[in-house]
């Protein structure tokens, strides 16, 4: 079953708490992944193949320099998710 | 039809010794920072690496093989002219033929062994591994030579950012021979060829002769695409190399990935979930990514540090340009 938004945004939390210790409730939808999050790009990449897992989405090389901030990855999951 | 004998060997192989050559010039970020702009805080945070070693002109590939072999030969006890096979696998070695590895071989006083290089990139050790195992145990060499050795600073663009401050200089050798008791185990091993691009030298000596480069071929690499393919699927061959062996995490003692980057290393270690007591190889920070030497080059230091000791068993898995993967068990010399 597809996720919500809501369970998109939480899951993200839980893999942003888990790769760069970030507490799950700062993890909001305006939040940048590199300048408020400490996600560097190599953190970004474990994140993505992370919620590729967990949303059963594919995420190219191509297309993660596009997610800047926690909704702009919501949006591209929700929209992407099988 | 007339019968042939069939080869006779060991019943199984092991490492029966360790030897490492660091040249001497140590090369701290400060020098990266001069023909690039990044910073030692930025190099540290995305690689882990602090200083590396860069070869000087007489610390040839032939000379740094020959020091970190004889160190080998006389940890394992046999004499050099014991040795049946010499392994040499290198990407930085601009001499293509003859083999480097009949030069080393008669360096070292071997005698007439069997000699010739091999290029397999980062998991040019495991691939060495793998042939002078199996050699062992068929019984076309009783004792076999590997070698791992590169001078990357000869392939690195000092202007390249991405690169520049990644690759070191150095070998490593073992020598494997007989054993009563299984001390290699099976080998997971590949190629990706469907990634070549990922990892590759620039151009090809030939459209460098003819002109058309105008700098000279270097590494380069989609550093991203590399990071992802060996933090996950690496981590997958390790997990297969464990199982094949029938080794759990638990009875693990040591992991030795190839010395890439630290941040693929601790990746690896937590998508494999290793217990606190496996001792991880950390070369990387002071020794940056040496190809395939850098295996044998990480374990030869935790052997000298005391961090791992003879018996331990090690998990090693290189992986690299090709893209080719090699990962197995080991017991530690
Ligand atoms: C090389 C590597 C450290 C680069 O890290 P990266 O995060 O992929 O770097 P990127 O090129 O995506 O750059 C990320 C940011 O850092 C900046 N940057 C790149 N190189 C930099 C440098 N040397 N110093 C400072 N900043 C740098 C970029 O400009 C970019 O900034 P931006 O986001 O503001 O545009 C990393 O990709 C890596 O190690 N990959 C594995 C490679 C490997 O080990 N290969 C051998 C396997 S055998």
């Amino acid at each position: 079953m597809a996720a919500t938004e809501k369970e998109i945004v939480d899951g993200l939390a839980e893999i942003v708490n888990e790769i760069a210790g970030i507490p799950v409730e700062d993890v909001q939808l305006d939040k940048s992944f590199t300048d408020d999050l400490d996600v560097d790009s190599l953190s970004m990449v474990e994140v993505v193949v992370a919620a590729e897992e967990r949303f059963d989405v594919k995420i190219p090389d191509d297309d993660v320099k596009d997610l800047k901030t926690v909704g702009d990855a919501t949006k591209y999951i929700l929209e992407h998710q099988a | 039809m007339a019968k042939i004998k069939p080869s006779q060997g060991a019943a199984y192989a092991r490492i029966m010794g360790v030897g490492g050559y660091r040249p001497t010039r140590v090369v701290p970020n400060e020098v990266i920072l001069e023909k690039i702009d990044s910073s030692d805080e930025w190099i540290r945070s995305r690689s882990g690496i602090s200083t590396r070693h860069w070869a000087s002109p007489e610390e040839t590939v032939s000379a740094m093989s020959v020091e970190a072999a004889g160190k080998a030969i006389a940890d394992s006890g046999i004499r050099a002219e014991q040795i049946g096979a010499v392994i040499v696998s290198t990407v930085s070695h601009f001499k293509q033929t003859p083999a480097i590895a009949t030069e080393i071989a008669d360096k070292l006083g071997t005698g007439r062994p069997a000699a010739f290089d091999i290029s397999a990139g980062c998991a040019g050790f495991g691939y060495g591994l793998t042939l002078a195992k199996g050699m062992v145990i068929d019984g076309s060499a009783e004792y076999a030579l590997v070698i791992g050795v590169e001078r990357l600073s000869d392939l690195t663009d000092f202007e390249d950012r991405s690169t520049a401050f990644l690759f070191g200089d150095g070998a490593g050798a073992v020598v494997v021979g007989p054993a009563k008791e299984p001390a290699i185990g099976p080998t997971v091993w590949g190629s990706e060829g469907d990634k070549s691009e990922t990892i590759k030298q620039t151009d090809s000596w030939e459209a460098y002769r003819n002109g058309r480069p105008e700098k000279f071929p270097a590494l380069t690499q989609e550093g991203q695409a590399v990071f992802r393919w060996a933090v996950f699927e690496m981590a997958k061959v390790a997990q297969q190399a464990l199982d094949a062996a029938g080794i759990t995490a638990d009875e693990l003692d040591v992991f030795i990935p190839h010395q890439a980057n630290m941040r693929i290393i601790d990746s690896m270690v937590k998508t494999l979930k290793l217990p606190e007591h496996v001792t991880v190889a950390r070369d990387v920070e002071t020794t940056g990514n040496t190809s395939a030497a850098s295996i044998p080059l990480a374990m030869e230091r935790l052997l000298a540090t005391g961090e791992a000791k003879s018996g331990d068993t090690a998990l090693v898995i290189g992986f690299g340009a090709g893209l080719v993967y090699a990962a197995t068990v080991v017991t530690l010399p």
